[in-house]
């Protein structure tokens, strides 16, 4: 990516990149710009830079943000209209790092209201177009980060990813995305989603350039208390992966899944035979149970993050008031998308007396059963592959009317979020109509950089 | 399993979302479907298994009890209200 520097100018780049939300609005990435406040800081930096002072390793460089990572330039409002007006008070920790290095934030992207959803159409603003065929989804949660990428309106974008929402949209619009282990990025400031899943990534062209965003958002931080210490440390070509070994997971590769996909995923593990890893095939049957295991959990936690908006403190509060009552009720109910809704209702009633047992302590149980799956298939391989989503793009108003079939596109992306390991889609090639395919590599906990040295090496071939 | 009417209408209230007529038809059949779905989960063995509520094996993460200014003020985050008088919150009459 173009950095400011004597011959580059942050002004530039800036303008550059807003000239082409413009031209690109219909494809509808943003919720909101933040045009004048970009411009001020690219001249903040021009001038740094002509007095010959230091300036950070993004300097000048614009870029995205998902619109549930909270700052003050702009309303931060998930998508959602319990958050429209919301200037939030506070900066999100990942989002105060990469500002600290110059980077500047010139717009926020669209997503499905608070992150639940797959392509971007549970957006309370109306859904985000596929950077390939405007009458198709752009994925989701982060649709618009993923789309402002794919159209080279910026560089890089922050997204969130608790099931797929990076990997999957940055598959269906052809970028790499990148969700880290559980607890290398701070998520402090940005909206809760489910708090044993939720993690802050990003997105970008090239391994390289994910690697320095990914470094510089990583790292401990007091204000959250997940985070595991520092450990984004390496240069990418020294994260190596000791085995050379790759699994090639058979389950997503037969039935149900597109063969123009499978045929993408087989040609990339050709690719990297050639490039000297070693490829075999393994069967993990337990993964067919991970969609079933992940809408019983996650929704569990949303129940609990999402009871914060009372129509109180912040966020809408309905005007069709009486009581107390419906402050929360009336306010929660105009607030929430019906994603939204459905998802704290499925939470509370698998938390429910009578219900506990049979479905929250199951799925947790089950889990551990796919952890293990996950840990014995490291200990003979550095990284496993298969598709990102079982098939490209589907059409806009395609699966609305059934959200378990919606669900079901999240299948390949939610065991790695239930195991709390690192995943990264890598664009490897196109279907016939033109849509993008996604190959997905995933690797032990904190094996994050070795999945990005992998995708390196066979870069651009 | 299968969801009813008044399954919807207590979960409704369990949620704190006020329901209106047109949203808990589609409901009831939305919720069975993806309930019936969890169902297989029945098929796994999962007898002596311990189960996982987070993947990492941190426990109480330890800091000094120090005060620390916050980022935000008493003004910015009052402002943030529908109605506030006094540095207090308004909500409507409880009693």
């Amino acid at each position: 990516m173009k950095i400011a520097d004597k011959n580059t100018k942050a002004v530039d780049l800036v303008r550059d990149a807003l000239e082409k939300a413009k031209k690109y609005e219909d494809y509808h990435a943003f919720i909101s710009m933040n045009e004048a406040r970009a411009l001020e800081r690219a001249k903040e930096i021009d001038a740094k830079i002509a007095k010959g002072e230091k300036v950070g390793r993004l300097a000048g460089v614009p870029f995205a943000l998902k619109d549930n990572y909270l700052s003050p330039e702009g309303n931060t409002t998930a998508a959602a209209k319990m958050l429209e007006d919301f200037p939030a008070p506070i900066t999100a920790t990942a989002v105060a790092k990469i500002e600290a290095e110059g980077a500047i934030m010139i717009g926020r992207t669209n997503l499905d209201a608070y992150a639940h959803g797959g392509s971007t159409e549970n957006s309370y603003f109306g859904p985000t177009s596929n950077a390939y065929d405007k009458t198709r989804v752009a994925g989701g949660s982060s649709g618009g980060s993923a789309v402002a990428v794919a159209l080279d309106i910026v560089p890089f974008a922050l997204g969130s990813d608790t099931g797929g929402s990076i990997r999957q949209p940055a598959s269906f619009n052809g970028v790499i995305g990148v969700k880290p282990t559980f607890g290398a990025v701070s998520r402090y400031g940005v909206v809760a989603m489910a708090s044993s899943t939720d993690t802050m990534g990003c997105f970008a062209k090239t391994a390289e350039d994910a690697n320095l965003v990914m470094s510089i958002m990583a790292g401990q931080d007091a204000k959250d208390s997940t985070t595991l210490k520092d450990y984004w440390t390496k240069e990418l070509a020294d994260a190596k992966p000791s085995k050379k070994k790759i699994g090639l997971i058979k389950d997503f590769l037969g039935e149900g899944v597109d063969p123009e996909v499978s045929k993408a995923i087989k040609d990339y593990a050709n690719k990297l035979k050639k490039a000297g890893y070693t490829i075999e095939e393994i069967e993990m049957p337990i993964m067919k149970y991970a969609l079933a295991i992940y809408y019983i959990v996650v929704p569990a936690e949303i129940s609990s993050n999402l009871s914060r908006y009372d129509g109180i403190r912040y966020g809408h509060r309905s005007s069709e008031i009486k009581s107390l009552d419906d402050v929360y009720s009336k306010s929660r109910d105009e607030g929430f998308m019906p994603e939204n809704k459905r998802r704290i209702m499925i939470g509370n009633f698998v938390l429910s007396s009578g219900f506990f047992d049979a479905y929250y302590l199951k799925a947790q149980k089950a889990r551990t059963l796919l952890i293990n799956a996950y840990n014995e298939a490291f200990e003979k391989y550095d990284a496993l592959l298969c598709p990102t989503a079982p098939r490209p793009a589907f059409k806009i108003g395609e699966n609305t009317s059934d959200p378990l079939q919606m669900y079901l596109e999240d299948v390949m992306t939610v065991p790695t979020s239930l195991a709390g390991i690192p995943g990264i889609n890598i664009p490897v090639g196109k279907s016939k109509a033109g849509l993008p395919i996604g190959a997905q590599l995933v690797g032990p906990r904190q094996s994050d950089q070795i999945l990005l040295n992998i995708a390196a090496s066979v870069e651009g071939e | 399993m299968s969801i009813t009417r008044e399954d919807v209408l207590h979960l409704a209230e369990l949620s704190n979302i006020s329901l209106s007529e047109a949203q808990i038809e589609p409901l009831i059949k939305d919720l069975d479907n993806i309930v019936n779905y969890f169902s297989q989960l029945d098929e796994l063995n999962t007898e002596n298994v311990e189960p996982t509520y987070q993947c990492f094996d941190m426990q109480n993460v330890w800091r000094e009890d120090n005060i620390e200014e916050f980022e935000a003020n008493r003004e910015d985050l009052l402002a943030l209200t529908v109605e506030s008088e006094d540095n207090q919150i308004k909500v409507p009459k409880v009693l």
